[in-house]
């Protein structure tokens, strides 16, 4: 392990302030699945850690009837799947929560780690994007809110400026009427990084597409939202037209590149496939009927 | 500069103060400052699941716990598993079915099992896989683990005499 210091912020003002004194190398430890293994294999140089997981807005999660979701940053993959409200309501977050690494990763990861490492590949992205999601940073400068689609800028890089973190995550109440799914493909069925992941949100009225959104991960340098896929199918009935016109706007708009997990041509035709699951899903939950996470 | 700190917490039941660097992880605190070396290292990263240890009750990997980060808690190892000489199923289960050859995986995958098990009493085989989805073994072919978990189920549902 390199070098370094540990401190554990009480609070949001503390966070803020040793992150400030800490300098470009002090980093946010949350759930520290990714920033431990970074920090060991030196892949990122850190000299201090500051411990979120004190700070009680930090590892919040509050589903208030009609009011939305706020998600601590460091609130755990576990109770974030232990919680019914959560279930109930943003059941895309939890085909998230519930595939991120396996049991004794889930026992400490979180969105908000997730979103800050801003890998292309990030699992909580896609879900966060597709729901509409904001994340609310605190800094020096005081608190301001980034839409999540707006967060991560490139492969490991995102909007935070030096002593800024994310404090929480809000997600807007899910309308009437609206659905939302989360899938990934990956060669096993659990513990792996996504060769492309897809999250889905939908909202109808009258029977009418009303609102889409189809986020494509993995893909592409960041999570990226496939304007041409929502254009396809707001207007209409959701039909196996538009589903289909969704998933070529998808294979379309990708940008994925040829590595070990996957090549161009797979990660491409991966988009559309998941991309038309997605939506079946997200018509699925908008009916009200039910469909798992995972087994 | 790092530097040492005191770091007081419960371990396997017992009050535990101890000295450690503050850039130890728990596994490195477990195993170098304290002795306990059934929580093994194996890839050092998360992937494989051989330093399983519970934190305040919940399965973790001691490999991506800072030391430092638990202060004030309750660590549980597979030294802390057994009461006394009794084995808890799960460990009896594994010696039965010989579930385990180099052994180096096997305490994660106790520990891993025996969170199961307390969260999920009576799982079923697709459940135990999924659980212990990031534990690795490259011995037993995993069938006499899953076997041997849900053997303890069963054996731990059953009224004892």
């Amino acid at each position: 392990m390199q070098d370094l210091r540990y401190a554990r912020a009480s609070s949001v003002a503390e966070a803020a302030r040793l992150l400030a004194d800490g300098g470009p190398t002090a980093r946010v430890l949350a759930g520290g699945t990714d920033v431990i293994v970074q920090a060991r294999e030196r892949t990122r140089q850190i000299t201090l850690f500051v411990d979120i997981k004190g700070i009680p807005e930090a590892v919040d999660l509050r589903a208030a009837n009609g009011e939305g979701l706020t998600l601590g940053a460091a609130t755990p993959c576990h109770q974030i799947y232990g919680d019914a409200a959560v279930t109930s309501s943003y059941p895309a977050l939890i085909d998230a929560a519930s595939l991120i690494g396996g049991t004794a990763i889930q026992g400490r990861a979180s969105f908000g780690g997730n979103l800050c490492n801003s890998s292309p590949a990030a699992d909580g992205v896609p879900p966060l994007i597709a729901l509409g999601a904001s994340a609310l940073i605190a800094g020096p400068g005081g608190e301001r809110r980034v839409p999540v689609a707006r967060f991560t800028t490139g492969p490991g890089q995102n909007v935070l400026e030096e002593g800024e973190f994310v404090v929480a995550l809000e997600v807007p109440a899910p309308a009437p009427a609206s659905g939302a799914r989360f899938l990934r493909f990956i060669p096993r069925n659990e513990m792996d990084i996504a060769v492309v992941n897809v999250a889905s949100s939908l909202r109808f009225d009258g029977g009418e597409v009303v609102e889409a959104c189809v986020v494509v991960g993995a893909a592409a340098p960041t999570a990226l939202v496939v304007e041409a896929a929502g254009e396809a199918l707001v207007g209409s009935p959701l039909s196996e037209e538009s589903i289909a016109a969704a998933a070529a706007a998808a294979r379309d708009a990708v940008r994925p590149i040829d590595d070990m997990r996957g090549s161009i041509r797979q990660r491409r035709h991966l988009a559309g496939v998941l991309t038309e699951r997605t939506l079946r899903d997200a018509a699925r939950r908008a009916r009200g009927e039910e469909v798992v996470s995972h087994p | 500069m790092s530097s040492r700190i005191i770091i007081s917490t419960e371990i396997n039941g017992e009050p535990a103060e101890f000295l450690s660097d503050e850039r130890d992880s728990l596994l490195e605190a477990l195993r170098d400052r304290l002795g306990l070396m059934g929580t093994k290292e194996g890839c050092n990263n998360g992937n494989c699941g051989a330093c399983a240890v519970l934190l305040d009750g919940r399965l973790v990997n001691a490999c991506l716990v800072m030391a430092a980060e638990v202060e004030g808690s309750q660590v549980t190892t597979v030294e802390g598993l057994a009461e006394q000489d009794r084995l808890i199923p799960v460990q009896e289960t594994f010696l039965e079915r010989g579930a385990l050859q180099c052994g180096i995986c096997t305490p994660g995958f106790l520990v891993a099992a025996h969170a199961l098990l307390q969260e999920h009493p009576r799982p079923t085989e697709e459940q135990v896989r999924y659980w212990l989805a990031g534990n690795l073994c490259r011995c037993t072919g995993y069938d006499k683990i899953i076997t041997a978990v849900l053997d303890a189920a069963e054996r731990a549902d059953a009224p004892s005499g």
